[in-house]
């Protein structure tokens, strides 16, 4: 079997924008107080009473042309083997160049590491042969699945291929690889 | 010389040299990319069961070094399936809370001047059952009330019957669910309890009035929800607010508040007048189909067209859509619904509708549930009290009300409105002066109380005013009763004492049984501690316990759901049937079947104050909640993009709000400037403006609607408050008195265009 390419298809029409991903990531992952790896945005069109709205739960896009992998001087930032965007605390020196390249504002400097922080697709996680993130897991609606999109009989793949689809900021080129089903 | 001497890096020479040969270019670390891991597993997984709102989901709460890491659903327990709404995830802010209650405390009068006492478990506990004996003694025990809210209440509702008192009061009764249940048991000869008895996953239209699903997010609710949406179900929201349900809906109905009866009206209309309602059903199962018809003949959609501003098109499409799925189609009953007044007859409408689509009973509308048999503990029998409550005026108020109204306790308190006065409250886990409608009255009758004990994890409100504070464990930190709903799948499950608890606080089971002791009470606590109680509960019933510790539930045999699959069809109501036409209303002589009545209009300048949720909170309960907040930190004021503009309001621009009676709220908090509103209505969550100062997070953020709430309308059948009655106008707030930290949602964005 190929080397897997993880990507993450999120679906907006079953999304309420509870944030149990937001939560249940700051648990999981022990982020500091006032910071999250995810977060959730609401964009409403139109005018009263004619309105539509969308909702995404947006994280690091582990962009298959990252901009912050190129930004980064230290090599910190870089792809694992599944393609997911890390940044390794013990090469980081927390310049932030890599803040400034994402166009997704996925980053933050970890106040007390003074290392740059962000999703990681739950590496820690998949490492351990588990096969969910834990925004995945604990979603109550269901709408959140991690996968490999190289490995053909993957609800990912099999999402992508019946539903209709966009990504984050594409105008920014950067390959973005979470989805987000319409 | 020495072993080792000092080598000062870069002071050049041949030593340093040499050192640096060793390094490469990555002086900053090695070349290895380390696995992070954030190590947050557990070494002890414990299963119990939430209380961060009142679902109780299963969870499953990871322990390591003696702290609570996280907390995840429990795959195993039907209402969580493995997943977990925001509140849950988020326990250990609960937990943590550095504001928690950590000692018990008496208050005590110096020099003029009152203050809390830190006293030890042992006076506390004295001075309470010393009051309480008082009480007794002078005024009989029914002149003691429990105001309650949550699961661990259920050893304090045993320690008020066995002192013999029948005033017992939720505010979730009279100040939220109680309409609906009402309404649905004179209609059906049922309830639709908790979790409400719903088959949305199977449903293929699902039609929801003012019940913010998704915002309101009660776990499997809400999984159900989703998965309806998912399988092609069709949706009908009706709200003036466009909720985020109303944006996922096929039709948004943004009707005018307080007139969802003439809408429901219309829609009988429709569903008779056309045929399409499920002729064999009501035949087989309803009573009073030709008095329904008859009274709904005049109310058309271009009759309700006028009273809702839903244009009459609109009524008929989605009454044929809700009918053309039926019956796998129902109207959601609700469950914050004391509103207008008239919620037991809206509740009604809503019951009727959903008999017209043959909904309940069947696959995809209401399913019969079951329960897992427990046998009760054997206690002695609990004395009949003496007199009935005295939370109505008089015997003939409110003859279909079936639980004590919670205003109706705050009322008997103060001399000389009931048929005798109460003198000491109880009140555990309800922060009454943000619960009850009209907060003037519960200060009033707080200052006639003899004595005010309050039993919490958090120094809220009502604990300032108590004369002696104790402060409970939460949910993570004891073992409670065991919890066996009916459901769609019967089961039991436990909730287990996870961490001991923290500083002095103590779990409820232990409060109950040692004032049960001091109070003379002592064979109604034959029990070591709850685990046991609990435990020969389980035994009894012939379940294994190490099974129910090790997993925190077994499931019981699943009963058929549908009358399709053989559930019985039993209606109890006065006919043994679907009451269309209510005779029970009827003796009362209220209307028989739901009148439309219209709201009351906004004084010039003014404009509705509806509340909700938000769902990262439960209301007060959790807005001091350091770990939730990160979401969302203080509510806002929805207004009218329009009337913005005719205010001269700004998106974020901070207002007090000020109601039609001249109360004007303590603080302030940020306009939300949006699309998502009728032009009528504001809308705020519940459960901020919290001035109590000890809840040093949510002190002072936002603004509270119920001190808004001045106006109450009540239900004449039950005693429900209808609370949507208050109109509020906006004070533009100068800088300084912005609130004290105040600043909203850290890690939510909100975008609108308008178009």
């Amino acid at each position: 079997m190929s080397e897997p390419r993880y990507a993450m298809v999120i679906d907006t029409k079953t999304c309420v924008g509870c944030s149990a991903c937001v939560i249940g990531c700051k648990t999981e992952n022990d982020t500091p107080d006032g910071y999250t790896r995810d977060w959730i945005v609401t964009e409403t069109r139109g005018t009263f009473p004619d309105l539509s709205m969308t909702i995404t739960s947006q994280r690091c896009n582990h962009c298959e042309d990252a901009p912050c992998v190129r930004a980064c001087p230290t090599g910190a930032s870089h792809y694992a083997d599944g393609g997911q965007v890390k940044v390794s605390r013990n090469k980081c020196t927390g310049c932030k160049a890599c803040i400034s390249a994402c166009p997704y504002g996925a980053r933050y400097l970890h106040p007390e590491t003074r290392t740059v922080d962000k999703c990681t697709f739950c590496y820690h996680r998949i490492a351990e042969g588990l096969t969910t993130t834990s925004c995945q897991e604990i979603c109550p609606t269901t709408s959140i699945v991690f996968g490999d999109l190289n490995d053909p009989d993957s609800e990912v793949v099999d999402l992508l291929a019946r539903r209709k689809y966009f990504t984050l900021r594409p105008d920014a080129g950067t390959e973005p690889q979470v989805y987000y089903l319409i | 010389m020495n072993r080792r001497d000092f080598i000062k890096i870069g002071s050049g020479g041949a030593a340093g040299a040499a050192l640096l040969g060793g390094l490469t270019t990555d002086w900053y670390g090695s070349y290895e990319n380390k696995l992070e891991n954030p190590d947050t597993d557990g070494e002890r997984i414990v299963p119990s069961f939430c209380e961060l709102c009142f679902w109780k989901c299963g969870i499953l709460a990871h322990v390591k070094d003696g702290r609570i890491t996280k907390i995840k659903g429990n795959p195993k327990h039907p209402l969580s399936r493995g997943r977990l709404c925001p509140r849950g995830a988020g326990g250990t802010g609960l937990l943590y809370d550095p504001d928690r209650l950590k000692q018990p405390m008496v208050r005590v009068g110096k020099n003029g001047m009152q203050n809390f006492e830190a006293v030890s478990w042992d006076t506390a506990l004295d001075e309470v059952a010393d009051k309480f004996e008082m009480i007794r003694q002078r005024y009989g025990p029914e002149a003691l009330a429990l105001y309650y809210h949550g699961f661990g209440a259920n050893w304090m509702k045993h320690l008020f019957k066995a002192y013999g008192s029948p005033n017992i009061a939720a505010p979730s009764y009279a100040q939220c669910r109680g309409p609906r249940d009402v309404g649905f048991d004179l209609t059906f000869g049922s309830i639709v309890g908790s979790p409400e008895i719903i088959d949305m996953q199977n449903s293929r239209c699902i039609t929801l009035i003012g019940s913010h699903l998704g915002e309101n997010m009660h776990n499997t609710q809400v999984q159900d929800f989703a998965t309806a949406i998912r399988d092609g179900a069709d949706l009908i929201v009706v709200d003036p607010r466009y909720s985020v349900a109303a944006s996922k809906a096929k039709y948004w109905l943004p009707i005018k508040p307080g007139t969802d009866i003439a809408l429901l009206l219309a829609w009988m209309h429709v569903l008779v007048d056309e045929g399409l309602y499920d002729k064999e059903y009501i035949d087989n199962y309803a009573y009073g189909f030709d008095q329904l018809k008859e009274h709904v003949k005049p109310f058309s959609p271009e009759w309700a067209y006028p009273r809702t501003g839903i244009e009459p098109e609109l009524i008929r499409r989605t009454a044929h859509l809700m009918a053309g799925a039926r019956p796998a189609s129902f109207i959601h009953p609700g469950r914050h619904v004391t509103w207008m007044g008239d919620d037991t007859q809206r509740s009604r409408a809503i019951a009727i509708v959903n008999a017209l689509l043959g909904s309940w009973g069947r696959k995809g509308g209401f399913y019969i549930p079951s329960q897992l048999e427990l046998p009760k503990y054997k206690y002695p029998g609990y004395l009949p009290p003496g007199r009935q409550a005295a939370d109505r005026p008089n015997a003939s108020s409110f003859p279909l009300g079936d639980k004590v109204l919670a205003q109706g306790v705050c009322n008997a308190t103060i001399p000389g409105l009931a048929e005798y006065d109460l003198k000491g409250w109880m009140v555990y886990g309800s922060n009454l002066p943000t619960t009850l409608p009209d907060p003037k009255t519960t200060y009033e009758a707080i200052q006639k109380l003899d004595f005010l004990v309050t039993i919490e994890v958090l120094p809220a409100e009502i604990a300032g005013w108590s004369d002696v504070v104790l402060p409970e464990a939460t949910y993570l930190e004891r073992c409670d009763e065991l919890h066996n709903p009916n459901y769609r799948e019967p089961y039991v499950a436990v909730r287990q004492e996870v961490v001991p608890p923290m500083y002095e606080s103590k779990p409820g089971w232990w409060i109950a049984k040692e004032l049960g002791n001091r109070m003379g009470l002592p064979e109604f606590f034959p029990w070591e501690n709850s685990e046991e109680y609990g435990m020969a509960r389980i035994k009894e019933a012939g379940l294994d316990c190490d099974t129910l510790q090790k997993d925190g539930v077994i499931l019981g045999k699943p009963e058929p759901l549908y009358f399709e699959e053989g559930a019985a069809p039993d209606f109890y109501t006065n006919t043994g049937k679907i009451e269309l036409y209510s005779t029970r209303l009827a003796e009362h002589n209220f209307d028989p079947i739901p009148v439309f009545t219209p709201p009351e209009e906004a004084p010039d300048g003014y404009y509705r104050l509806l509340f909700g949720r938000t769902p990262t909170h439960t209301f007060g309960r959790t807005t001091n909640n350091r770990l939730l907040s990160e979401v969302y930190k203080e509510n806002h004021v929805w207004v009218n993009r329009g009337v913005a503009l005719k205010w001269g309001l700004k998106d974020g621009q901070r207002v007090y709000l000020q109601n039609q009676d001249g109360v004007k709220s303590t603080f302030t908090l940020p306009v939300k400037v949006t699309n998502r509103i009728r032009p009528e209505a504001v809308f705020l969550v519940h459960g901020y403006g919290r001035k109590a100062k000890l809840l040093s997070f949510v002190y002072g953020k936002g603004v509270d609607s119920a001190e808004l709430v001045t106006r109450y309308k009540v239900d004449p059948i039950m005693g429900g408050t209808g609370m949507n009655v208050n109109f509020v106008t906006f004070i533009p707030a100068d800088e300084e008195s912005a609130n004290p930290g105040g600043h909203a949602d850290a890690s939510t964005e909100n975008k609108e265009v308008t178009t």
